[in-house]
């Protein structure tokens, strides 16, 4: 039972990797720079890598919004995200799988009647603002340092081919290990505080944590994804909102790579806390959003005349209903898997001891020499009701 | 084919334009010197000349065929490769017309007056510089973008002394006493045909300037 009811998070993984693989890639295969099939392999081998390797950062801050506490609630949650995702494929608009998850758990918050934590809501919220905005920063600074640099170089037309070329696979296998990083909280996030896994060691020589067992099932259902289903994706996207030469389309998956790894790199949460300096979350933030940002960044560069403002303004309305969909997909299912099927989608006498998440994120990033007055921290430790 | 093949077949592709240009270049010099061994009555010269215009044109299809092979069944510079092939294609087509204006004079045998030679080997130098000028700037189309525009203002200066010497040789021949009707029908055709070239070259260069402009960062 528990494995069908990780199925749901199986379809979640596998709608990331047809819509998500497309921002990574899409540019590259569209403009006919990649193959396909190269792109499909590259991606799905550094996705499974940043899952397993970095996932579990973002995981944690998804956990936080919203703790799902039953598996089959976990199961719905993930279906509903995954089922909106799916219908925005088939609309033929990149969607946000992050957006998808927050509204489906926000829908079992309000089912449950779970208090959600504003402050990680806000913090989520605020990076689909700053996501976007930061990527077309990006794009449009190393779009400008690349007219510099390559007329400056003197690169053949040829050779800039053959060095473009050989930049979209390493920038797409960056994007794809980013991508694998922080969507995979999107994808298992949900089921980490339910796992069935114990600890495994895979042939005896990789040891693997529950957490990361479910990140690298995540990770293959993704890569299962990007085989089955982003092709045609992925041919659309490259000359969906703006037509990118091959050097455009370079900046805008650097771009959107950087973004994703500012958002779920551990090491460098860590180093900027060392060096006193302020932190990016680790959130989920939308690799659709990224790439829309770095593309519609380049593109005002570029005086925005060639922007289709059309496409761009459907891609945004989808953004604002993807979540919307997601939560009440997620809260009509859950009365439908708890009323008639007779499942337990919550477990209420362990909402009512669930930790807060705002001292748990404050305490350990107080500044030493500013540590936080003791009344919080003995708040922070009482259950809330 | 592997992706390392790709890489490898695109160091071959730039060297096989640098050949497909150089082969321009030459039958540039070629028809100059062509022209002059006609013009000094030195046929065996022309001849030998027809012929090596006609080795280089052949040189020319068979690097264009390649060229055009391995932009579209490898899928190189999938961007550039539409404007890259309509600069090869053209060039080739300024390389025809030089082949043409050669066969031209050896079908004809046009009667050269010793009053028109030294405007007509004027004529011709101005047209084998306009091509000329072109060629150094579709070969920094490739190498040196910044550097195409260094070659493009030359391209109009020679098609505008071109056209000078065209109008001026074309009202000598019309103004001539000594000339029959259907004489100077026959040397202004060819005064044209020859100066068509440096209007080609010229279009060429315009096409370029776009091509430049839609690649600029």
């Amino acid at each position: 039972m528990s494995l069908f009811f990780l199925s749901s998070g199986m379809f979640l993984g596998w709608s990331l990797g047809a819509n998500d693989a497309a921002n990574v890639f899409g540019t590259a295969v569209g403009s006919r720079m990649v193959k396909f099939h190269t792109a499909a392999i590259c991606c799905s081998i550094f996705v499974l890598l940043g899952a397993v390797i970095s996932g579990a950062g973002a995981s944690e801050t998804l956990g936080k919004l919203g703790a799902v506490n039953a598996l089959a609630g976990a199961f719905v949650v993930a279906f509903s995200a995954a089922a909106s995702v799916y219908m925005m494929i088939r609309l033929r608009y990149p969607a946000s799988t992050s957006q998808a998850i927050v509204g489906a758990i926000l829908g079992w918050n309000f089912f449950s009647n779970t208090p959600t934590d504003t402050f990680e809501l806000t913090r989520i919220v605020m990076t689909w603002v700053a996501c976007p905005t930061l990527a077309a920063i990006t794009a449009i600074i190393f779009y400008k340092l690349a007219g510099f640099l390559i007329p400056f170089c003197k690169i053949s037309l040829f050779r800039l081919d053959k060095w473009t070329r050989n930049g979209l696979i390493l920038v797409g296998a960056f994007g794809s290990y980013s991508l694998g990083a922080n969507n995979i909280a999107n994808v298992v996030g949900v089921f980490v505080p339910v796992s069935p896994f114990g600890d495994v060691t895979l042939f005896g020589l990789l040891p693997l944590t529950s957490a990361q067992l479910l990140f690298l099932i995540g990770g293959i259902a993704i890569a299962v994804g990007v085989f089955t289903y982003s092709r045609h994706t992925m041919q659309t996207v490259g000359g969906g909102i703006f037509k990118l030469s091959p050097v455009m389309a370079l900046v805008a998956v650097w771009a959107h790579s950087l973004v994703l790894f500012l958002f779920s790199s551990q090491s460098l949460e860590a180093f900027l806390r060392d060096m006193g300096l302020p932190t990016l979350p680790l959130v989920p933030v939308s690799s659709s959003q990224a790439i829309v940002g770095a593309v519609v960044g380049m593109g005002l560069l570029k005086g925005g005349r060639g922007i289709r403002w059309k496409t761009v303004g459907g891609i945004a309305c989808g953004w604002v209903t993807t979540p919307v969909i997601a939560g009440i997909v997620s809260f009509i299912c859950l009365s439908v898997l708890q009323n008639v099927f007779m499942q337990t989608v919550y477990d209420g006498s362990k909402i009512a001891q669930k930790q807060p998440a705002i001292i748990e994120t404050i305490a350990p990033a107080a500044a030493p020499g500013h540590e936080l007055p003791a009344v919080l921290l003995q708040q922070g430790a009482e259950p809330r009701s | 084919m592997s992706y390392g093949g790709i890489l490898r077949k695109k160091i071959g592709i730039e060297h096989k334009v640098d050949a497909f240009l150089d082969l321009v270049s030459e039958s540039g010099m070629i028809y100059r010197r062509g022209v002059e061994s006609y013009t000094s009555n030195d046929l065996e010269a022309f001849k030998s000349h027809l012929d090596q215009i006609v080795d280089t044109e052949r040189q020319a299809d068979v690097l264009r065929r390649s060229i055009e092979d391995l932009l579209y069944r490898r899928t190189l510079i999938p961007e550039s490769r539409g404007d890259v092939l309509r600069l090869i294609e053209g060039m080739d087509s300024l390389l025809g017309h030089f082949k043409g204006s050669m066969f031209r004079f050896e079908i004809e045998r046009p009667r050269m007056r010793e009053s028109l030679v030294k405007d007509l080997t004027e004529l011709v130098h101005c047209v084998v510089e306009a091509v000329e000028a072109v060629t150094c700037s579709i070969r920094s189309f490739f190498k040196n973008i910044l550097a195409v525009s260094d070659h493009l203002h030359k391209v109009s200066y020679w098609e505008a002394e071109a056209d000078k010497l065209s109008t001026k040789l074309q009202t000598a021949i019309f103004r001539s006493e000594n000339l029959e009707l259907c004489e100077s029908l026959q040397l202004s055709a060819f005064v044209r045909h020859v100066d068509a070239i440096a209007d080609q070259a010229e279009d060429m260069a315009d096409s370029l300037a776009i091509y430049v402009l839609k690649r600029a960062f």
